[in-house]
């Protein structure tokens, strides 16, 4: 209980006190998932052609977060995936002598922080962590928000939280919101991506619930201005629980977002993460963006995949669009 | 109400397009935070790597490519009228001009069928009917189920056709028009040997199908509604002469080749296209049985007239103007969908088309701007455009009407709302889909059926006002409700006066469902159990 964000929070809020500021914002939005689905359908029927698809290919590779969160990470492994994110695909040059950008950042363990860190020095990759009792979060809140400033200082620039799915099927909102605000005071200057696990959240209107409680807590930090553009994300997953990112469900976040920007003007940031593993799939869940936010949230500072064979498929795809020519297997690096 | 001013600079998309924001008029925290002074000491840097190609492509807009179907099937330069199974010449000659409202050009000549070629349809109907009604109605369920099989086969030429034919977009003709065709001949063709659990005939056994039916089709939908026709009647054991509008006649005569492609014997089906001569023509006829029309209600109450004089059988799909009612409970996201897909599917030109919007006074402001937003990213233009969302009008006289009633919205005091972009193609008959606001329940745009991409919005205060202004219209098609209170729905279900009452949903079709109106909107049902009987002797 060392940490000053943990002190800050260490005594819980009393039954029956006065609920905090802007929870009249928490009023339920309902979500009919027909109509929803209905939308989120509707995107996969663009047809993506010619300059669209290609500039859409590069682009996707500019919004990646490069993943490897397994038990049997090793640093030669992050090393491996930070010159693959900084250098996509190095023996490419396409014909019309547009670079392959580099991915927008790698995702860790907090433990392989500090090797991704010096890994990418000098590139402009970030690196972000998934902390604060990851994947499941079913830890004490103390411990948690330890593991956060240990990855903030050991260098990561994103931190990627989760919520405690058990206090907010129980209706715990209030302790929800003050987990996310003590992580975000934890975070420091490090921005804060909150993964909702919207896949033990099952329907549409806990997602918009979810997503509503996660932006207005991120929002209301007492002693902290409230976020800029891009400084908040809200994310779908954490990968390990099926089904990770949907598209009805990264609409339906992607609707709370653009409520809290009418309301606000404040950009809040979408990351879909596990299960897009197709360039087409990023290429639908990105028009879905564009129709729903605008094509200025096409950007690594508003949006993020996460996501680790994406990547190569890309790669596939951007060789096949220049050249007119797929890459064997075996001309793309693994990861 | 609001003004169009109101919510302009709350979009995200429109506040994109502009690079001026609401964040603009906020300070914001630095938050600089890659300086060269974050990095760890020591580490050696990459090369490579391409900062300047991220920032490149994360600040240019990303736009549609031009997404052309490219299939074109050939359209024969003249096309006949398909008498008793063959394709002949109108007996006099005549023919008339189809084009493609896209681009004014002409696709092909066609016969225009006169009271001699109705004649000939109808005594080869006459001629089919015996075999055809004592046929074993598995046998007749084996034709339903090839030509449900066939459109299936050669649906990509049936969806361009019924583009370049009528000015829908491809993505609809696609998606829509062509796989509900071939659903409504597949849900047909398992009825045929159970009709006697839906009218008993004699003894309990086989219902005697009605006899020769006169069948007349709108523009609208021209495979669909033909299919909507021919399917109940051929599987209740009648023969048919079908008369497909005058501007959309191309994908009736594809069925044509169909049938006999599938070897349907001669005279079961009939087609006779021509213009309203040739539905007069038809509907007069003394030896048809029964006239089942899609088409406006001036026309219906015409035809009403001729059946009402020798008794008959007669079914009317009329207009509409169809309430659709959004309360605060509401998901407002998704009922913005429904609004969408009830007035700007099919450019409007949909006779249970959602074309009043009736929103509770506390949400309009919201529900307005939500509107507007999702607008911006509606595309016009090209119907073979695979990412158009709202096609060509069906014809200039169409276009004009449509015209009409915009003047008539603005010379009354509404207030039109235009947020869509896309820039309208120079050629052909197109109109940028439109709302008002500040609409009187007295105002023409708001009483009368525009059949086109326009919507008049209301608001109400209770529920009991908005079943008194959805009732206040010699309409009764279709009504949508929105709300997440399920005995509300049903409450309001109860007391709306429309054939078709879509709850979180709108324009949904489905063969099973009966489809049809109350009051102005017509009678007689088209769809599941119901849309059978009127194609048999009970």
């Amino acid at each position: 209980m060392d940490s000053p964000a943990a002190r800050a929070i260490a005594s819980p809020v009393p039954r029956g006190a006065p609920r905090a500021a802007g929870a009249s914002a928490r009023a339920r939005r309902p979500v009919d998932a027909v109509m929803a689905e209905a939308r989120a359908a509707s995107f996969t029927k663009r047809s993506i052609k010619g300059e669209m698809k290609k500039s859409g290919l590069l682009r996707a590779i500019s919004m990646l977060d490069l993943t490897t969160l397994e038990g049997r990470d090793s640093e030669e492994k992050v090393r491996a995936l930070c010159r693959k994110a900084a250098q996509p695909d190095p023996t490419l040059a396409l014909p019309d002598g547009r670079p392959i950008p580099s991915v927008a950042a790698v995702c860790v363990y907090p433990t392989l922080v500090a090797v991704a860190r010096a890994a990418l020095a000098g590139s402009s990759v970030r690196v972000a962590s998934v902390a604060s009792g990851f994947p499941s979060g079913q830890y004490p809140l103390d411990v948690r928000l330890r593991d956060v400033e240990e990855a903030v200082a050991a260098g990561a620039d994103e931190i990627d939280m989760v919520i405690s799915r058990g206090a907010f099927l129980a209706g715990r909102l209030e302790a929800v919101a003050e987990e996310i605000r003590a992580v975000r005071r934890a975070c420091g200057p490090a921005h804060l991506k909150i993964i909702l696990e919207t896949g033990e959240l099952e329907t549409l209107d806990n997602v918009r619930r979810a997503s509503d409680l996660a932006i207005e807590a991120a929002s209301s930090v007492p002693g902290l201005p409230p976020p800029g553009d891009g400084d908040v994300f809200i994310k779908t997953s954490t990968g390990k629980v099926q089904p990770a990112a949907t598209m009805p469900v990264t609409l339906v976040m992607l609707e709370a977002i653009r409520d809290h920007f009418s309301a606000s003007g404040v950009r809040i940031g979408m990351k879909p993460a596990g299960g897009i593993r197709t360039a087409k799939s990023a290429l639908h869940y990105m028009v879905m963006v564009k129709e729903t936010l605008g094509d200025e949230w096409l950007s690594p500072h508003l949006f993020r995949f996460g996501a680790s064979t994406l990547l190569n498929d890309l790669l596939r795809q951007i060789r096949w669009a220049w050249t007119g020519r797929y890459a064997a297997a075996s001309d793309l690096s693994e990861g | 109400m609001t003004t169009k001013a109101d919510h302009a600079d709350r979009s995200p998309i429109g506040a994109a397009g502009r690079g001026a924001g609401p964040s603009q008029r906020r300070a914001r925290p630095s938050r600089a935070r890659h300086t060269s002074g974050d990095r760890p000491p020591g580490a050696a840097p990459l090369t490579a790597d391409a900062p300047a190609a991220a920032a490149a492509h994360a600040t240019a807009s990303w736009d549609f490519a031009p997404a052309p179907e490219s299939f074109r099937p050939a359209i024969a330069p003249r096309c006949d009228l398909f008498i008793g199974g063959r394709s002949v010449a109108a007996r006099d000659g005549r023919r008339f001009a189809t084009i493609n409202p896209a681009t004014e050009e002409t696709l092909s000549e066609v016969a225009e069928g006169g009271a001699a070629d109705v004649d000939a349809a109808v005594a080869a109907a006459r001629r089919a009917l015996p075999r055809w009604a004592r046929l074993k109605p598995v046998e007749r369920a084996k034709y339903l189920f090839r030509i449900a099989r066939r459109i299936q086969e050669r649906a990509r030429e049936l969806a361009v056709l019924e583009t370049v034919d009528g000015g829908k977009p491809i993505k609809e003709s696609r998606d829509v028009d062509v796989p509900l065709a071939a659903q409504h001949f597949f849900y047909h063709a398992g009825w045929c040997d159970k009709l006697r659990f839906v009218a008993p005939g004699r003894g309990g056994g086989d219902p005697e199908p009605v006899g020769v039916c006169g069948q007349v089709i709108p523009w609208n939908f021209p495979l669909l509604m033909a299919a909507w026709k021919l399917a109940p009647a051929l599987a209740c054991g009648n023969t048919c002469v079908l008369k497909p509008a005058e501007t959309t006649p191309l994908t009736a005569l594809r069925l044509a080749e169909i049938l006999e492609e599938i070897e349907l014997p001669p005279g079961v089906v009939n087609i006779v296209t021509g213009g309203p001569e040739t539905g007069r023509a038809l509907v007069e006829h003394p030896d048809v049985d029964k006239i089942a029309f899609t088409g406006s209600t001036e026309v219906g109450r015409r035809i009403a007239a001729a059946c009402a004089r020798d008794g008959r059988r007669l079914t009317l799909e009329l207009g509409g103007k169809g309430a659709n009612i959004v309360f605060a409970d509401a998901a407002l996201d998704q009922a913005v969908e429904g609004i969408v897909a009830g007035i700007w599917f099919n450019q409007g030109h949909v006779c249970c088309a959602g074309s009043r919007l009736l929103v509770e006074e506390s949400i309009a402001a919201d529900v307005i701007g939500r509107l507007e937003h999702r607008m911006r990213s509606l595309r016009v233009g090209d119907p073979m455009d695979k990412n158009t969302d709202v096609g060509a009008i069906n014809s200039k006289a169409q276009l004009a009407t449509i015209h009409r009633y915009l003047d008539a919205g603005e010379r009354e005091g509404a207030v039109r709302h235009d947020p869509c972009p896309s820039a309208v193609p120079e050629r052909g008959f197109f109109v940028r889909p439109c709302f008002f606001t500040g609409v009187q329940p007295s105002h023409t745009i708001a009483r009368e059926e525009i059949f086109g991409p326009v919507l008049a919005v209301m608001t109400f205060r209770t529920p009991e006002e908005a079943i008194a202004r959805a009732n206040a219209s010699p309409y009764g098609l279709s009504a949508g409700v929105w709300t997440d209170k399920g005995a509300k729905a049903f409450e309001l279900a109860r007391h709306l006066e429309a054939g078709v009452i879509w709850c979180n949903s709108f324009n949904r079709f489905d063969p099973a469902a009966p489809f049809g109106g109350y009051k102005e909107s017509g009678f007689g049902r088209e769809g599941g159990v119901a849309g059978l009987r009127s194609y048999l002797r009970a």
